[in-house]
């Protein structure tokens, strides 16, 4: 039935040519002009990230013809002097959303485990699901709200705890006082978490239940069975569900701005504050003026841009190849 | 008889017990988010939320007990998420049945719907990059319009992706019977498919408003912010979620209070959308 369109296309033009009608000529060019105009519109939807990439770049030329690639690896961010770096920005970036993944992947895969195998009574499985995903609805400038006036003061006695105990470990050897790296962690674990629960539970649905009823014939009790047989079979679902939701750690502005206290510069330790790409984007770009400053901070967007791309590309790959060998 | 009932070896029920522990003690720390959230932002907003707020301009900073409000950045809200629907659910609804009439399989509907999916995957931060290099530079200066852009980039490949999944599950008899009668491929997909898909479509339509309206990221620099009336499209305009930015960095306590009753509001709109689509709407589809 693949080509019903076709079809339908030859017999439209077939009759006009045999007859000369014209209610028959009229249907056949709406039609025609009803599949162009569809066309035409999906050319433009696939176009715009050619569009927004090649206009990004050309908008960070000052800055790339300024600074090279060394922006990638240099420190300095001193808007009235026009000399960036990038690099607090890229470590921030990256060490707020390993946090994010180190917290939120095991939660996660709880979730999972809890709403789709059999361990938990099936009428409860699917309102614990809706709690979860529904915190993806919630807008991040509201999470980041509720973790700047709530979460952290909350959480102030867990970051005294660490600094009084661990401080003798560097990510913890900094006198907490609110925002830091880790409420970044901990806010962007919750924004993630519905992500890697809602795919790691359609992963183990996936699963045949011929795998499980194996190792339930050979002794396995229910929680044998779900650790050593189906979440080994479901871990490079789960990793790329993980991907994607790494893609959108690393792009999550609102929310972590407002707990990580924008400050810049490299500080190993986890409770001190720092900075991330799209929060510096989120407070430089309204009041950015000179061409450098504009251009470093587009050059930072691509810089976002592609790396974000290259996870989620990787993590829909993976993601598509395993469903389609599932 | 008693070997039948013997109990599991120790340590087969040491590890049962460890892994449920551990499994349902972090599957309850995962419902803990949400329902502090709508707790603090509901005892927190609600007292705050008056009908002066519907109605009055937001106080000046540090100025007590004059009206205060955010009138002017609900009008915004309503505007911008207006322009983004305008340019995305035409764009996004014509591309879906693109997608799924006449691409079907082949390799360019397969890379086009790559490159959408690419394009959901965009950072909300570098799409409002984006619009301030395509709107706001040109033209030198902030606007609801540059807003209600970066807004319909957001929704155009969540309309996309999922109208095209709401018209692949039209029954293709349907769209044969439809030929059958002699309707062309316009009237079938206009009068068949797409009057079939219309629950769908209307509910994935919801969804994108509703993303749309809580977006923040897009809008901080290019439709800014304003203390005033929305003057003109191509002014900048007040937003509710750039209210709630921007009031919850202030140092000022009755700003705080504001953004928790604009948080009230955006969740509420929200998540009734989301349940509503997810409950009634989905329930309405099962029955057809």
């Amino acid at each position: 039935m693949g080509n019903f369109s076709e079809q339908s296309y030859r017999s439209n033009r077939q009759s006009f040519t045999d007859t000369g009608n014209v209610q028959d000529l009229l249907s056949h060019w709406s039609d025609r002009g009803f599949q162009g105009l569809t066309f035409v519109a999906a050319l433009i939807t696939a176009a715009v990230p050619f569009w927004m990439s090649a206009l990004i770049f050309q908008q960070a030329q000052p800055a790339i013809a300024k600074f090279g690639l060394s922006f990638l690896w240099t420190q300095d961010w001193n808007v009235d002097q026009n000399i960036f770096g990038a690099l607090p920005y890229i470590y921030g970036t990256l060490v707020s959303s390993a946090i994010a993944l180190v917290i939120a992947l095991p939660i996660g895969v709880a979730v999972a485990i809890i709403t789709s195998e059999d361990v938990f009574p099936s009428w409860l499985q699917s309102p614990i699901a809706v709690v979860v995903e529904l915190i993806a609805a919630i807008p991040s400038v509201i999470v980041g709200l509720w973790g700047r006036f709530i979460l952290i003061p909350a959480l102030a006695p867990l970051q005294e705890f660490l600094f009084g105990h661990f401080k003798w470990l560097p990510i913890f050897n900094t006198q907490p006082f609110g925002p830091s790296m880790l409420m970044a962690g901990i806010v962007l674990a919750i924004m993630i978490l519905p992500t890697i629960a809602a795919i790691s539970r359609e992963v183990l649905r996936a699963i045949s239940q011929d795998l499980r009823n194996g190792a339930f014939a050979l002794g396995s009790t229910q929680w044998e069975t779900i650790w050593h047989i189906t979440l080994p079979a479901a871990a490079s679902g789960i990793f790329g569900g993980a991907s994607l939701a790494l893609g959108r750690a690393l792009g999550e502005t609102m929310a972590v701005t407002m707990v990580i206290g924008n400050v810049t510069g490299i500080d190993v330790s986890l409770l001190s504050p720092g900075n991330t790409i799209p929060a510096l984007l989120a407070n430089q770009f309204s009041e950015a003026t000179d061409p450098v400053h504009i251009g470093a901070l587009m050059y930072l967007a691509l810089v976002l841009f592609l790396v974000t791309l290259t996870v989620n590309a990787l993590a829909v790959v993976m993601v598509r190849f395993l469903t389609r060998h599932a | 008889m008693s070997q039948l009932f013997d109990p599991l070896p120790l340590p087969k029920r040491i590890f049962n017990a460890a892994l449920s522990a551990i499994a349902f003690s972090l599957a309850a720390l995962a419902l803990v988010p949400l329902f502090a959230m709508l707790w603090s932002i509901f005892t927190k907003g609600m007292p705050h939320l008056t009908g002066d707020v519907f109605t009055q301009l937001p106080a000046p900073a540090g100025m007590k007990d004059i009206v205060n409000g955010f009138a002017n950045a609900v009008i915004g809200t309503l505007l911008m998420v207006a322009i983004g629907s305008g340019i995305s659910l035409p764009l996004g609804i014509l591309t879906a049945i693109f997608l799924s009439e006449f691409g079907k399989k082949t390799a360019f509907a397969e890379v086009m719907r790559f490159l959408i999916s690419i394009l959901s995957a965009a950072p909300s931060i570098v799409v409002g990059v984006f619009a301030y290099g395509v709107i706001v530079l040109p033209l030198k200066g902030f606007s609801a319009f540059a807003g209600g852009f970066a807004l319909s980039i957001i929704m155009l490949p969540i309309v996309s992706l999922a109208t095209e999944e709401a018209l692949k599950l039209v029954p293709n008899s349907q769209r044969l019977a439809s030929a059958a009668l002699g309707a062309g491929l316009a009237r079938t997909t206009s009068r068949v498919v797409l009057a079939r898909a219309f629950p769908s479509i209307l509910t994935t339509a919801l969804l994108a408003i509703a993303r749309a309206a809580g977006e923040t990221a897009p809008l901080i620099f290019t439709a800014l912010f304003s203390q005033n009336w929305l003057e003109s499209v191509m002014g900048p305009s007040a937003s509710l979620s750039v209210l709630i930015f921007n009031y919850a960095n202030s140092p000022f306590i009755e700003q705080n209070n504001l953004a928790w009753a604009a948080a009230v509001i955006l969740v509420g709109m929200v998540l009734f959308t989301n349940l509503l689509s997810r409950f009634v709407i989905r329930k309405r589809l099962q029955a057809w």
